[in-house]
């Protein structure tokens, strides 16, 4: 057991500052740990979200030290002995309350995406997929909405830029929607208009945040820009199309 | 409008917003987005959904194993009416056998439902859904995505429900029900929990599917939302609870390091042929084989490695006897000096499965330990011991409508009693939330479409339940919430856990009243604005309200059936069989605590759970080859 230094965030969008707490600190403990045990003999009314304290959930996404993570997976023993602990709310999100923000923004976008469109016909019997066909699928479908992508995104960031691209959380849906066997939806004008492929301008700043080591870069949106391309910017394809008419469905991965 | 300190005693009620619906739903996890869903598709249904967290953070996203249902892709031997007679004996016989009858048939159709609605099963080699064994399923039958089954369920329903037309209203908290003149629901209070607003959903028909209490207990799986706020409301509101005193302890919760002592470790990890020892080295679950379940259980270690290699004629190891009998045994390896170093017992699956195939199927449990308690499943077993899981008991419902005995209120999912008995099997909960999440969700349309104009909530009851909110906050000095729960969590914990005794239990009654006290004094310091303190105060009520039920129906039940175990009275009674203990709110206020006899069930069902499995074999391939 030793006492750490830490500096929690207290206050709304327009006024806040980082507050002084020390806090007892056992073996296992992470930083989650050290904020519930604050809260409750600290600071009652000190808000923060969670829920599994496992890393499933993606609810308590905070900055530490100024890097995005999850604190119930960043372990006390992993930070600095002497350093004061700085834990601050996300930066792309307006501030609700000390460290939560309001991230009802990615829900927006969500809202925008095709959802998932299997033919009627398919629907009448088990769908049939080998297991090879859906690993690129589940490997985007481990994504825990954390949005520590969308906060490290810059084009997120900054705030014009949310009119314009859906972030990376959302192009990792898309492309699981894409790259299902069983979908018959078209999105790719959708996502080159709507959700705004071409922002992204491949920092792979998303990548290196998630916690769920999805390659959101190079398996997600690299293969959706490629779609973008060959549907609008391809002169041969473009030509196929104006003879033998629109592609229904792209081919999966 | 924004209450702020001081001001509700001038509280207008004309000022709070109100909202009207015809079905309600509570809770957001997989019961709750399933019954929303399925009320939206009835037509001209108005549905709202209120979840107390952001959508799609629900604690259904923490279950990990799978969902059982009959489907046959890797066995074609399974049926409903085996995974129907798996489920009646995990439940010690005691489940309400309509309830676990209409689970077993509906819940493959539900499965692929959520299929087309979007998840991505894991599959078979023939690109069908892939299933696995758990504990107490006579075949693999738990229809999974490696260990992050929940995740899939609530992301499947959240991308489909949120194109629905359902009203999704999010970190909102229910207070108190509303109901008419009559008695039936009319509405519910809820509080916005970023700004503190007060808001009234009027509403024709509520469904619960609020989850369960296991917040109650210090070691739990179970996530803050877990605060029994179904129980204590419906409860209030006049509904029935019903087999309280069961409260699975899954065997394999984390214990070390103490920050996530209880976090649940998959009963997938014995299901991929996970294997527990004690600090002898010894495979323990070999000595802990019931009677009931020897004939379908491996005598030796030979003939357990013979049925992982797949082997169809060897029988299962004794590692997946049901949730209750290895809680129990792991608990007495510990008690009898045979623990690991931090009390549990070794969960060793790294000399069973090769370090690929772990962490192809047990992801998040490689991660989980590997971060948190910095130990490498694929070479070093993990140390596990119990943690309180899941309420078999809840709200007392109809099995055919899911209604509860106020007219108007459902519930579904962990928040309803009954369908599990005594013990409920490992995977039976995620397909309980998608057949009576669904049941309800439309049963409740029904019940909607025939009330014609809007139940009328009286103000003076809107009233009372906001000023019994913000009178916390308004309190010159009072008791921490914090510390209330923590004193409750260590009664629930020494007092009424795994193992009971009548007068342990006594004294964890006499403790819960001493809180029930402290509570009225309870005092949250801050404004209401994001304000987790006051929270937890609110949720502290419906904690003591399960923490109470859960406590006398144990002092009553002078038997140890399933995770209801008696250390005074130690076998399964027979005419204990007959029963199930209700709790209910009195006349005077207090709870009252009843022995109700349990009906008669139809013949067939009794006859189908009571065959033997070589009998019930040879009918079901008469059945499919029909």
């Amino acid at each position: 057991m030793k006492e750490r230094d830490f500096k929690i965030y207290r206050g709304d969008d327009e006024r806040g500052e980082l507050v002084s707490y020390k806090c007892n600190v056992s073996e296992g403990m992470v930083v989650l740990d050290v904020i519930h045990r604050i809260q409750a003999d600290q600071a009652n009314d000190l808000a923060c979200r969670w829920n599994c304290k496992a890393g499933k959930c993606g609810s308590c996404s905070v900055e530490i030290n100024g890097k995005p993570r999850l604190a119930c997976m960043t372990r006390m023993n992993e930070l600095d002995e002497d350093k004061t602990v700085v834990i601050t709310p996300l930066k792309s999100f307006p501030v609700i309350k000390d460290i939560v923000t309001d991230v009802s923004w990615n829900y927006e976008q969500n809202m925008k995406i095709k959802p998932f469109s299997p033919s009627e016909k398919d629907k009448e019997k088990d769908f049939v997929m080998m297991q090879k066909d859906v690993d690129r699928v589940q490997h985007f479908r481990k994504c825990i909405e954390c949005y520590l992508c969308q906060n490290m995104c810059h084009v997120v960031r900054d705030n014009e830029g949310k009119d314009k691209f859906a972030g990376p959380r959302y192009m990792t849906r898309l492309a699981s929607l894409e790259m299902h066997p069983m979908d018959r939806a078209d999105r790719i004008e959708d996502i080159k208009d709507v959700h705004g492929s071409g922002m992204c301008n491949i920092t792979r700043c998303c990548t290196e945040v998630c916690p769920e080591e999805i390659q959101i870069t190079d398996d997600a949106i690299i293969p959706l820009k490629e779609r973008v391309v060959d549907r609008f910017y391809d002169p041969i394809m473009m030509l196929f199309r104006k003879l033998f008419g629109k592609k229904k469905k792209e081919t999966t991965n | 409008m924004i209450l702020t300190l001081g001001e509700y005693s001038m509280l207008d009620i004309s000022e709070i917003r109100r909202l009207q619906f015809d079905v309600l739903v509570i809770g957001a996890g997989g019961a709750g987005l399933s019954a929303a869903i399925a009320a939206s598709q009835e037509k001209n249904i108005k549905v709202g959904l209120i979840c107390k967290s952001l959508l799609g953070k629900a604690h259904t996203v923490m279950a990990e194993g799978g969902m059982a249902a009959a489907l046959g892709n890797v066995d074609n031997r399974d049926d409903w009416k085996i995974h129907f007679r798996d489920t009646m004996r995990g439940g010690k016989m005691l489940n309400n056998w309509k309830m676990a009858q209409i689970h077993a048939k509906n819940a493959p159709e539900r499965v692929r439902e959520l299929e087309h609605w979007g998840a991505v099963f894991d599959r078979t080699k023939d690109g069908l859904i892939n299933q696995r064994n758990f504990g107490g399923h006579r075949y693999p039958r738990l229809a999974h995505v490696g260990d992050r089954t929940g995740l899939e369920m609530i992301r499947a329903l959240q991308d489909h429900g949120i194109h629905q037309g359902i009203d999704i209203q999010m970190e909102c908290t229910a207070l108190d029900i509303l109901k008419d003149k009559s008695g039936k629901i009319s509405g519910v209070v809820c509080m916005y929990r970023e700004t503190g607003e007060f808001i009234v959903f009027e509403t024709k028909s509520l469904i619960f599917a609020t989850g369960g209490a296991g917040k109650a207990w210090e070691v739990t799986s179970n996530s803050w939302e877990y605060t029994g706020d179904g129980y204590g409301m419906a409860y209030e509101a006049g509904a029935e609870l019903i087999d309280m005193e069961f409260n699975q302890f899954h065997p394999t919760g984390m214990v070390w390091p103490p920050s996530v002592k209880g976090i649940l470790v998959t009963e997938g990890v014995r299901g991929e042929g996970g294997i527990l020892k004690n600090s002898e080295g010894k495979r323990f679950m070999f000595d802990y084989i019931p009677e009931k379940f020897a004939n379908e259980t491996a005598d030796t270690e030979e003939e357990a490695a013979r049925w992982l290699k797949g082997d169809k004629s060897a029988r299962r190891p004794p590692e997946l006897l049901t949730r209750d009998v290895v809680a129990r045994a792991i608990n007495n390896e510990v008690k009898a000096g045979r623990g690991s170093v931090h009390g549990g017992a070794y969960l060793d699956i790294a000399t069973q499965r090769s370090a690929e195939d772990i962490k192809r199927k047990l992801p998040s449990m490689y991660h989980q330990f590997k971060i948190l308690a910095e130990l490498d499943i694929t070479k070093e077993p993990m140390e596990v011991g119990p943690t309180c899981h899941y309420f078999m008991g809840g709200i007392k419902v109809d099995a055919k409508t899911s209604m509860t005995n106020v007219d108007g209120l459902f519930a579904c999912g962990e928040a309803a009693g009954g369908m599990h008995g005594a013990n409920r099997l490992g995977g039976n909960s995620l397909s309980d939330l998608l057949v009576f999440g669904n049941l309800s969700g439309i049963e409740a349309s029904k019940y909607s479409r025939k009330i014609k104009s809007m139940p009328k909530s009286s103000d003076e009851d809107i009233k009372r339940i906001i000023k019994n909110a913000t009178s916390i906050l308004n309190k010159e000095k009072g008791n921490n919430p914090y510390l209330i729960h923590e004193d409750l969590q260590k009664n629930m914990q020494y007092n009424v856990g795994i193992i009971r005794t009548k007068n342990e239990i006594k004294d964890g009654i006499s403790e819960i009243d001493n809180l029930k006290s402290q509570f009225k004094d309870v005092k949250a310091a801050g404004s209401s604005q994001f304000n987790p303190g006051w929270h937890e105060a609110l949720a502290l009520r419906n904690l003591l309200i399960s923490a109470e039920a859960v406590a006398k129906s144990a002092f009553m039940r002078e038997e140890s059936r399933g995770a209801h175990t008696r250390e005074d009275f130690p076998s399964e009674m027979k005419e204990w069989l007959e029963y199930n203990i209700i709790n209910k709110k009195g006349k005077d206020g207090n709870m009252e605590t009843i022995k109700v006899k349990r009906s008669e069930p139809e013949a067939e069902l009794k006859r189908i759970a009571n065959s033997s499995i070589e009998e019930l074999e040879k009918e079901v391939k008469l059945d499919h080859n029909k």
